[in-house]
């Protein structure tokens, strides 16, 4: 297994795919001849030409309904939204045509596009280059929506959406492109359902996704050394559908839970566990779940204000020590 | 057009005038739910460049005033009037409705509820065609208020610029809802607003089949014969409201006579009479026959036919999930 980075894992599977199948195509902003502000697609405008690797002009409703029609006649497309903050600009066309098309036509057409977007908070980006947006997305009925905490899912969720009927939106970090972790030399899918557990342990469940997955590992670590406290880290890897199972199974096991997001808390992600901790287990329960999310605050410029916006790992210890009364 | 070819559309018109008048009874009659959007006044446009073009062959694209387009293209009446009564043996299984009638089997990919929606969509099925390499056309068939929508300036630039085979048929009917063209929009001749992306553009009479035909066939060739996008713009009028609920207190009933005078149906009839064609006889015999399909056949369907089963409420939200297991559970053999 080679230790690549994340880019190089979303490079990778576009690559094989490309070569696969000729109805694999990609498109986006800087993708070809500039290769991708995040790399991810490097490479592959000299490799596969200007047909199949798309530079677009900056109209994301435009081209991300360009994509959703092609898709209509087979074309597999993998559209990069170059930060999520732009997808609202493409969003009617992501929920309206393509989360739909399946059933407002009798299962007559669907939509297997694949959307990768780069979101959470960089460093003093503002306001309108640092949302969180997985809460939007996961609340949509046709749409699967997956988010890679490392190089091994980010290159395995890619390809198992490319090759899914569904449309998958994946849900990516700006900060998280050069983070370096191993990936099967052989071709590998990731499921796009269920979750893994990260770090097994007893006392506490530790729910995160993409970032807030390694905020949790640190955390479980600290819990480990320090307070003799056993923690269990559950990577939720697919944020629609949730892993109804997989979350019933660890907090069945722990019977105390934090949930850490970066995104901010109403009608999130640590929302929806909580509900399904309620329908599942909840009589499974020895104190209340405990939510770690950002400040409800359009992002600040200010580095100090930044910071204080955004949790991190000590806010994941700091939620665990609370729990156990040791805080 | 031939003059066989002539009394075939005039069938069709009389056809689809019918059925959308039988539409509205059954709306009434509150057989039809939802938002319903009728065709008539405007019959010549569809039939005109769908003449032109190829039905069943070429993809066709629209908004959520569907169902002529999509029984032009070949849906049949019978499953696009069950679609309106949501049965199962609807168009689209009961699940659409009005505004969203496809004919995948028939290249019609559909009616769409947002005014432009189905300008990317038409440009990424003309994309889609291009990477194939196949003969087929995307036509996108939409009213002049979409041209306000952002997204019909990203796309004709697109468009434009990757040479797409795409035709814009903009059916100008002079009012988005219930605001007419002059109060919505400053350049009233749409076909003028194309040229800024380099797109040739061409204006006619929508009312008049012959003129429409004659202008659409250049607009086809020109697109299908690999020379990129073309818009054309045919200058019609809806008689009805926007929808059911539109009572037309925006304008008069003396334009709207105005306009009735120059019936697209009519006019083809009576120069096919002129033309000793076919006689009066002929035409009501036409027209009785068409209501006598619709009422023995059409609504007979969509009356008898079995509603969808409750248990089927989330078919088709996701593909079906035995066909995407290796996906799924990352299980691939």
């Amino acid at each position: 297994m080679a230790q690549i980075m994340l880019w190089e894992a979303i490079q990778r599977a576009h690559d094989e795919e490309m070569s696969r199948d000729p109805l694999v195509i990609c498109m986006g902003e800087d993708i070809g001849v500039a290769g991708g502000t995040y790399k991810a697609t490097k490479g592959l405008y000299e490799k596969y030409g200007p047909l199949r690797v798309m530079d677009t002009p900056i109209s994301e409703g435009g081209f991300t309904g360009l994509a959703i029609g092609a898709s209509f006649l087979g074309v597999r497309p993998i559209v990069e939204i170059m930060s999520v903050n732009f997808a609202w600009l493409a969003m009617d066309q992501m929920f309206n045509s393509a989360a739909k098309i399946r059933y407002m036509s009798g299962g007559q057409l669907a939509a297997p596009c694949v959307f990768r977007s780069a979101g959470g908070a960089a460093h003093q980006l503002g306001a309108q280059h640092s949302a969180r947006m997985e809460k939007v997305f996961m609340g949509i009925a046709g749409l699967r929506v997956v988010t890679p905490s490392n190089p091994k899912q980010a290159y395995g969720l890619l390809k198992s959406a490319i090759r899914c009927d569904d449309p998958v939106f994946i849900n990516e970090h700006e900060l998280m492109y050069n983070m370096k972790g191993e990936v099967p030399d052989g071709e590998y899918f990731h499921p796009l359902e269920g979750s893994e557990v990260a770090r097994a342990g007893t006392d506490v469940t530790l729910f995160g996704y993409n970032i807030s997955v390694h905020w949790c590992l640190k955390a479980a670590e600290i819990l480990d050394k320090q307070y003799g406290i056993s923690a269990e880290v559950v990577d939720l890897y697919s944020l629609s559908p949730l892993d109804r199972a997989g979350i019933k199974a660890s907090v069945s096991k722990t019977h105390r839970v934090v949930i850490a997001e970066e995104d901010e808390a109403p009608v999130g992600v640590g929302s929806e566990v909580i509900a399904i901790i309620n329908e599942e287990c909840f009589f499974e329960l020895d104190a209340a779940p405990v939510r770690v999310h950002s400040a409800l605050v359009p992002q600040p410029y200010n580095h100090t204000l930044e910071k204080a916006a955004i949790p991190d790992h000590e806010d994941v210890v700091k939620a665990v020590l609370k729990l156990f009364g040791k805080a | 057009m031939k003059i066989e070819d002539k009394k075939r559309v005039l069938r069709e018109m009389v056809l689809h005038r019918r059925f959308e008048e039988r539409c509205y009874q059954a709306y009434i009659e509150r057989k039809i739910g939802g938002f319903l959007h009728l065709y008539p006044g405007q019959e010549a446009c569809c039939n005109g460049v769908m003449e032109a073009a190829r039905p069943g062959h070429d993809y066709v694209i629209t908004g959520y005033r569907d169902h002529v387009h999509a029984i032009k293209c070949g849906a049949d009446p019978k499953e696009v009037m069950a679609e309106l009564y949501g049965k199962e043996t609807g168009s689209s299984k009961g699940r659409g409705g009005s505004m969203h009638i496809f004919d995948a089997a028939h290249h019609f990919m559909g009616g769409y509820a947002l005014v432009g929606g189905p300008f990317p969509l038409a440009a990424g099925i003309a994309k889609a065609i291009q990477l194939k390499g196949g003969d087929e056309i995307a036509i996108c068939f939409l009213g002049d208020a979409a041209n306000n929508q952002g997204v019909f300036h990203e796309t004709l630039n697109m468009a434009a610029l990757w040479k797409l085979p795409v035709l814009f048929v903009c059916e100008n009917n002079l009012y988005g809802i219930g605001t007419s063209i002059e109060r919505s929009t400053a350049v009233v001749h749409q076909h003028k607003r194309v040229a800024a992306y380099n797109i040739p553009a061409d204006e006619c009479d929508g009312q008049d089949i012959d003129i429409v035909y004659e202008h659409a066939r250049k607009a086809v060739d020109h697109v299908r014969a690999g020379n990129g996008p073309f818009f054309l713009e045919l200058m019609t009028y809806r008689y009805r409201g926007h929808s059911m609920s539109d009572s037309r207190g925006y304008r008069s009933r003396e334009e709207e006579e105005v306009w009735k005078q120059r019936d697209p149906i009519l006019m083809l009839r009576d120069r096919l009479i002129t033309a000793g064609a076919m006689t009066m006889a002929d035409y009501e015999t036409i027209e009785k026959e068409t209501d006598a399909y619709i009422e023995n056949e059409v609504i007979k369907f969509a009356e008898e036919s079995p509603e969808p089963r409750v248990e089927d409420l989330e078919k088709y939200v996701l593909a079906d999930r035995e066909s995407q297991q290796p996906w799924l559970t990352g299980k691939a053999a």
